[in-house]
């Protein structure tokens, strides 16, 4: 009897402890929502979303946030580009064609990577390769969505090369066995049976490595270049919705249209990681491939 | 009678790292006729297999000495290229282990790999492979399903139409009714018989009364080296060697 009563306890402990993580969370959600849409009294959710002027604290003032959703999206298409082949493909070495040894040495140091905090790759960007790309390709600004997609495809690289590594050698031995007995070279085993049966894992990896890239406050800050401007060219300073956020919200008064607006800016990049989010669980839904039939 | 040889291996030893899994083994495999290789777990049988497609190349480590012969050719020269071995030397194994995909590209995917190109060739080889391996008429109505929603004894039959799609001269089998249960096995063996009229079948099983059912001839097998070969109603009735005997009426093993 006693056994049992302890058994219901931890059940509620456990159950407690979840409801307050999950409570909190909800509260940060509010406050955002709430903190947010007074903003739409002054003006519309689409004049907002597809504004293409940013100036919160001229007279007048305008609050459009077109540039920086575009700034957003492009430095993590751009970052995304640089960082899923590279990821992937390094995954896929690590995996199946790196000798064990290397492989041992290799990987632990990719994982090791991931833990660079942010402020030190941002540092990098902006003092390293910032001067660097001004040079090689003879711009007036090293700080523009080059740079800043650069330095995130750095911060997920690791993520998506060891989530996607994992996936890829978990796939059985059995199944590269059949795919060689009849006649595939390793590449084709690579390529048609291995790739495929670990998609799901893959785009895991992908999703949790772009998230980081469009969430990422510092390093967009420190080498994006700033500019609310929608670019022209790979060149052009930018200023995606999280580096507006972080770098006015101190100088915003405190319940000022300005302030109202970084919490709506808020809350587009909550909806934003939220449809990737979403979009992501679907894909690795899609591919999941069902376990080994009973026997 | 030599010419009736597909396969044979002779003098075939076989190291991992250090230890010598298979001492001197020497085997003639006759074509369109079934060898089983019998022995108790760890015999080397199975290793043995997988030097005649080398499949045991797959593992770090392994050396291989001897010879072992398709057609009179080595097939450890260096000039061999072991993707047409493989394609010649199908292989089924003792788990069902088809791939995550439908079952029509299950069966396609070794057509493909091999290059063959034309949709309709490949329709029809894929039609042809599953009637072969006696599942047609259970997944005809489901061949863009995943292979993975079948039984095990449907897969491990689609892995044999799997392997047969490539049109192998020799067909390797591994234990492959080991996973599975009485009714699917007896498809499965029935399934042997009619192949060997075509391909010459060498199959690992450490059921005896498989052995004794589905082959023509049987290799006993014990600790790495070949105790007694003979056609299997003599192996079976009058074994040659006391060790034979002892192995096949139970007494060990």
């Amino acid at each position: 009897m006693k056994r049992q009563i302890i058994d219901k306890g931890v059940h509620s402990t456990f159950l407690l402890i979840a409801l307050f993580s999950i409570a909190a969370l909800s509260l940060i959600m509010v406050f955002l929502f709430i903190e947010g849409i007074p903003i739409f009294d002054q003006i519309t959710i689409k004049e907002f979303v597809f504004g293409q002027y940013w100036y919160p604290t001229d007279d007048p003032t305008a609050f459009g946030i077109l540039a920086l959703i575009l700034g957003s999206v492009y430095v993590t298409i751009l970052s995304g580009m640089m960082a899923i082949p590279l990821g992937i493909m390094t995954a896929v070495y690590l995996a199946e064609i790196a000798p064990p040894k290397v492989a041992e040495i290799v990987k632990p140091i990719v994982e090791l990577m991931a833990s660079i905090p942010s402020v030190v790759i941002g540092f990098f960007g902006m003092v390293i390769v910032a001067p660097f790309i001004q040079k090689l390709f003879n711009i007036p600004v090293g700080l523009n969505m080059f740079n800043a997609s650069l330095m995130l495809a750095f911060m997920a690289v690791p993520t998506i090369c060891s989530i996607s590594e994992d996936a890829i050698f978990s796939v059985p031995v059995a199944v590269k066995e059949a795919s060689f007995a009849l006649g595939a070279t390793h590449f084709e085993t690579i390529a048609k049976v291995i790739i495929p049966a670990s998609l799901s894992g893959i785009c895991t990896a992908i999703i949790l490595g772009l998230s980081r890239a469009i969430g990422e406050t510092m390093v967009v800050l420190m080498a994006a270049g700033g500019a609310a401007m929608i670019p022209g060219s790979f060149f052009d300073p930018v200023r995606p919705l999280p580096a507006s956020i972080a770098a006015e919200m101190a100088e915003a008064p405190f319940r000022s249209e300005h302030y109202h607006a970084l919490f709506a800016i808020g809350i587009v990049l909550f909806l934003f990681t939220l449809i990737f989010n979403l979009f992501a669980d679907y894909l690795s839904h899609k591919f999941r491939q069902v376990g080994e039939a009973s026997l | 009678m030599e010419s009736n040889i597909k396969m044979r291996t002779e003098n075939l030893d076989f190291f991992y790292r250090n230890f010598q899994a298979l001492h001197h083994i020497s085997i003639e495999f006759v074509q369109n006729r079934v060898t089983a290789l019998i022995g108790p777990s760890g015999c080397g049988k199975s290793t043995y297999l997988r030097c005649l497609n080398r499949m045991n190349d797959l593992i770090p480590g392994i050396t291989v000495k001897g010879k072992a012969l398709l057609d009179n050719q080595d097939i450890y020269d260096p000039s061999i290229d072991v993707v047409t071995l493989r394609r010649r030397v199908g292989m089924v194994f003792q788990k069902p282990n088809p791939f995550p995909k439908s079952i029509f590209e299950n069966i396609a995917y070794g057509l493909k790999v091999n290059g063959v190109k034309d949709k309709a060739k490949i329709t029809q080889i894929v039609e042809k492979s599953l009637k072969q391996a006696a599942i047609w008429d259970e997944v005809k109505y489901r061949i863009n399903e995943s292979a993975l929603g079948l039984s095990g004894g449907q897969q491990q039959r689609l892995c044999i139409a799997r392997a047969l799609a490539v049109d192998p001269e020799v067909l390797l089998m591994d234990e492959p009714a080991s996973a599975l249960d009485p009714i699917a096995t007896q498809k499965i063996e029935e399934l042997i018989g009619k192949l060997s009229s075509k391909l010459t079948i060498i199959i690992v099983t450490h059921n005896m009364q498989q052995a004794a059912r589905v082959s023509d001839r049987t290799a006993f097998f014990y600790m790495g080296k070949l105790v007694e070969i003979n056609d299997t109603d003599t192996l079976f009735t009058k074994p040659g060697l006391k060790q034979t005997e002892d192995y096949i009426t139970g007494r060990f093993g």
